[in-house]
């Protein structure tokens, strides 16, 4: 290798003017980090305060924010940027390529994202408070009756969507144009499918939703009336617009997920995944049917029967294409020879938990039954059964499965194996009682509660604290790898790891594929 | 052996436990602490079947699906020294699990499509109520055929003092109001529901309905109720500040008891009318005042006008300052900020007390006060010089 004189530069411009692949997905999983310490700050507040009946702690105020900001903040500052930064990490090292194919823009969009976190986080110190309308942000208590600081959220808002943007169109131009010659669209490793297909999914929404904002500003500061009924609008618009980035937005965060843990489940039963070709065709087609169900989060607006009966219908299909990666992970588990790393326990746990959220997800499609569930509870059970146990496991997941690989350090088994279970046993004590507070009636996004459901949110406060806890865990388990973690040069780290990034020597020198492997 | 048999217990409670749970939630459906209750009407009731229905499908189906996997996490593990197999790829599977799936949910999508369909038959309805939410308390009026309409705001009467833990809570803690929804048992009942302000979103889980009150247009729902009780909901759309504190409580009496509220109502406002031509003490109408304060403004202003969302009422420039610029405030509202019109929330004989008192509580001591007629008067003079 002729490349020994092309090190990363010293200091902070080595962070600052990163080019490199490895360097920018470094800096996206940190900043992400810690975001997710931020958002989960959030979440302690509010599990604090629903610790017991009554105000104790924070002004029903305040507590909107909380709940605002913990939203926000996790959706677009925790888990989005942790899985672009480990599609910059490994993307080029699964298809064989040198970096990604825009390197500077790549600089870019992650550098937008730390400003852009710092204005929305100050809204909160800004007179009137920060966004206190939820993170779906309904107008018109998003736009006529919102605090000053909309204006600042709006921007942030834009910010974000300009850097997902430049993001997506990064990895589709890498996936595109930079695989080693032989790697064909059919060869390439699930976790580059699935953001091959997200990233088109990005592409599509995130315009759609700077759209909504600006009409927001316009209405806002330009006298506009398009969510206000008053001036000929329509309060509705907002949400199926809304949604109809919204739903996107949730596989946007999912799929890459699945992405991981079929990279993951295949190494530790030592064969491989049962069904390939399947699994891409599924993922395609939950993209394709997530443009069609937007209205499914609506089914209370008073829609036409018929259109509740479309978006009924078109729900239950995404059941399928879903029911077939999971009947193909656990396939792909049978007659192999099964072993329980981190990595391993943390899929396991995410197919478990991930398809308890999948069934409430059905149950949550049937649109009369939804009239009961629709803004309770068992809403925000469901979809933290999805997004923690789906995204934030299978993240968990990928940090332990290529961490070794990324600084040649093997992490301690015994921690990871402590983390897993403190935050398995934490996640469910959690959310599962908020199944059966949301089925009693207890509405979402309230700061206090009648009597009756005193006992479960006192569990599930609980069972946060112990889930939060855990990712301190993480964090020092991590850290202590970095810096004093068992050597290892072992090129594959795991026996039955398969793939391009595993032909590379451990840890992965600076610059990586100079010259493309050939793949057959 | 033993210590196999440790690691196997690791792995095992966790999934086991969450699928008990999964399965005594169903079985516990009669308490409705854990489960969806059964509720009061036939929607509620084969919404409450279509559930547990699903619930079960995907017992079943969760069962099955982890019952595989944990065999294979049990019996294919690699300390028991087994080879993996080398078998992937099988289109009779893969059609096979796309296949099944769907036929389930077939299954599901007639039962969701014809009670979907009769949630949705407001049709002859035999009484309308308009629901209008406010931030943060509901309007009620019935549409009555005579004419006669009736209208009243109704509001949590839940204490501060339990709020903030200074008094014990009581046992409808949240869910108490002070004057409830009246409805007649055996009639089917068609709400309208709108809203004043934001989105807000009226559900009651024992009648079955929730449908989101939206600022110019008016959705529907209705109910029947065979017997007679007392249903208590919240609103479901979070609505601002006070969104987990604006509750609903409907009161289904027979329909000898409906007709008596319904004239009592009626007399109520006839007697309203009438004092509006009367003139009050500064005493008398403080003393109304303070109870129309304590129910309208209070939420926002405090509880001795020191301010919170809203402005401080004690020694404000408005409360002390001319009769018309408080009147205008408290009947018009002040656009852009989160203090409504209460013009056509108050009645002039209400306006007109709780002008009064705060003009002369919290230490203000103005001295002056306004009758029903002056609120009157006022409200026809800007009229005028409106049109």
């Amino acid at each position: 290798m002729n490349d020994h004189h092309h090190g990363p530069a010293k200091g902070l411009k080595r962070w600052l003017f990163a080019t490199n692949h490895k360097d920018i997905g470094t800096m996206y999983l940190w900043f992400s980090f810690s975001m997710f310490i931020l958002g989960g700050t959030f979440a302690m507040i509010i599990r604090a305060e629903l610790f017991q009946p009554g105000l104790q702690l924070v002004e029903p105020g305040f507590f909107n924010q909380m709940t605002t900001m913990h939203g926000l903040v996790m959706v677009f500052g925790a888990i989005m940027p942790s899985f672009v930064g480990l599609a910059n990490w490994m993307i080029p090292l699964m298809i064989g390529a040198p970096d990604m194919a825009l390197p500077r823009m790549n600089n870019w969009s992650f550098w937008i994202l730390p400003p852009t976190f710092l204005l929305l986080a100050s809204t909160l110190f800004m007179e009137g408070g920060g966004p206190a309308f939820g993170w779906t942000f309904y107008a018109p208590l998003s736009t006529t009756y919102a605090p000053p600081s909309v204006t600042f959220f709006i921007f942030a808002i834009h910010l974000l969507g300009l850097s997902s943007i430049m993001g997506s169109i990064n990895i589709v131009a890498t996936v595109m144009n930079l695989r080693a010659p032989g790697m064909t669209y059919m060869k390439m490793p699930l976790f580059v499918w699935t953001w091959f297909i997200t990233a088109y999914l990005l592409i599509a929404v995130m315009p759609v939703l700077a759209g909504l904002v600006t009409m927001m500003l316009m209405d806002i500061h330009f006298g506009t009336s398009f969510f206000s009924a008053a001036g000929g609008g329509d309060p509705v618009l907002f949400q199926h617009v809304f949604w109809f980035f919204g739903h996107p937005e949730v596989y946007i965060i999912i799929l890459p997920a699945f992405g991981v843990v079929s990279q993951i489940i295949p190494t530790f039963a030592r064969k491989r995944l049962f069904g390939y070709d399947s699994m891409v065709y599924a993922t395609a087609s939950i993209a394709f049917l997530s443009f069609i169900v937007w209205a499914h989060h609506m089914y209370t607006v008073g829609m036409p029967v018929a259109g509740e009966l479309f978006f009924m219908y078109a729900t239950l299909l995404i059941a399928v294409p879903t029911g077939v990666k999971v009947f193909n992970w656990v396939t792909t588990m049978w007659r192999g020879a099964l072993t329980f790393e981190t990595p391993m326990l943390f899929c396991i746990g995410f197919i478990i938990l991930f398809t308890i959220g999948g069934f409430t997800g059905l149950m949550l499609a049937i649109a009369p039954s939804d009239f009961q569930y629709h803004d309770s509870y068992f809403v925000v059970a469901h979809f933290h059964y999805v997004m923690v146990a789906g995204a934030v496991f299978s993240m968990s997941a990928a940090i332990y499965y290529w961490l070794p690989k990324w600084c040649g350090k093997m992490y301690s088994e015994g921690m990871g194996k402590a983390h897993f279970w403190i935050s398995f046993i934490g996640f469910n004590m959690a959310f599962f009682p908020q199944h059966f507070v949301g089925l009693a009636g207890m509405p979402r996004r309230i700061p206090d509660y009648a009597l009756q459901f005193a006992d479960f949110n006192m569990m599930s406060s609980i069972g946060a604290f112990i889930y939060g806890l855990s990712q301190i865990l993480f964090l020092f388990n991590v850290i202590a790898t970095i810096r004093g973690g068992k050597r290892i040069s072992d090129e594959k780290v795991w026996e039955g790891a398969e793939g391009l990034e595993w032909t590379l020597p451990t840890p992965v020198p600076f610059h990586t594929f100079s010259v493309p492997p050939q793949v057959r | 052996m033993y210590f196999k048999a440790i690691r196997l217990m690791q792995l095992a409670p966790g999934p086991a436990l969450l699928l008990l749970a999964l399965a005594s939630g169903a079985a516990w459906s009669d308490d409705s602490k854990y489960n969806m209750p059964m509720g009061a009407t036939s929607v509620s009731h084969s919404i409450y079947d279509l559930h547990m229905v699903i619930l079960w499908i995907c017992v079943v189906i969760g069962v099955a699906v982890f019952g595989v996997m944990f065999y294979s996490i049990i019996m294919h593990r690699k300390s028991r020294g087994v080879t993996p197999a080398t078998f992937h790829e099988s289109t009779q599977v893969e059609v096979a699990w796309t296949v099944v799936p769907f036929l389930i949910l077939l299954f599901i999508a007639v039962p969701a499509t014809t009670t979907l369909l009769d949630v949705y038959d407001s049709t002859e309805a035999e009484l309308d109520i308009l629901v209008t939410g406010y931030q943060w308390k509901w309007k009620y009026e019935y549409l009555n055929e005579d004419g006669e309409n009736v209208a009243f705001f109704s509001s949590l009467s839940t204490s501060q003092d339990e709020i903030h833990n200074i008094e014990a809570k009581g046992k409808n803690y949240l869910l108490e109001v002070d004057e409830p929804m009246v409805i007649p048992a055996g009639t089917k009942v068609r709400f309208l529901v709108t809203a004043y302000d934001v989105i807000h979103s009226w559900w009651v889980p024992e009648l079955a309905v929730k449908r989101d009150a939206i600022p110019g247009f008016i959705n529907e729902a209705w109910t029947r109720t065979e017997g007679t009780g007392v249903y208590r909901g919240q609103c479901a759309e979070l609505c601002g500040k006070d969104h987990g504190f604006m509750p609903i409580v409907v009161n289904v009496v027979s329909q000898q008891e409906y007709g008596e509220w319904m004239a009592l109502k009626k007399a109520e406002a006839a007697e309203v009318e009438a004092l509006m031509a009367q003139n009050f003490t500064l005493d008398e109408l403080a003393t109304r005042g303070k109870a129309v304060y304590d129910r309208a403004c209070l939420a926002c202003h405090g509880a001795n006008g020191e301010g919170g969302l809203g402005n401080a009422i004690a020694g404000s420039p408005i409360a002390t300052g001319t009769m018309g610029a408080h009147l205008n405030a408290a009947v018009y509202g002040v656009p852009g900020t989160a203090m409504q019109a209460f013009g056509g929330q108050l009645n002039d004989v209400d306006m007109a007390a709780v002008v009064t008192y705060q003009r002369n509580a919290f230490g203000n001591n103005m001295g002056d006060m306004v009758q029903p007629v002056d609120v009157y008067n006022y409200k026809k003079g800007q009229q005028g010089e409106s049109q």
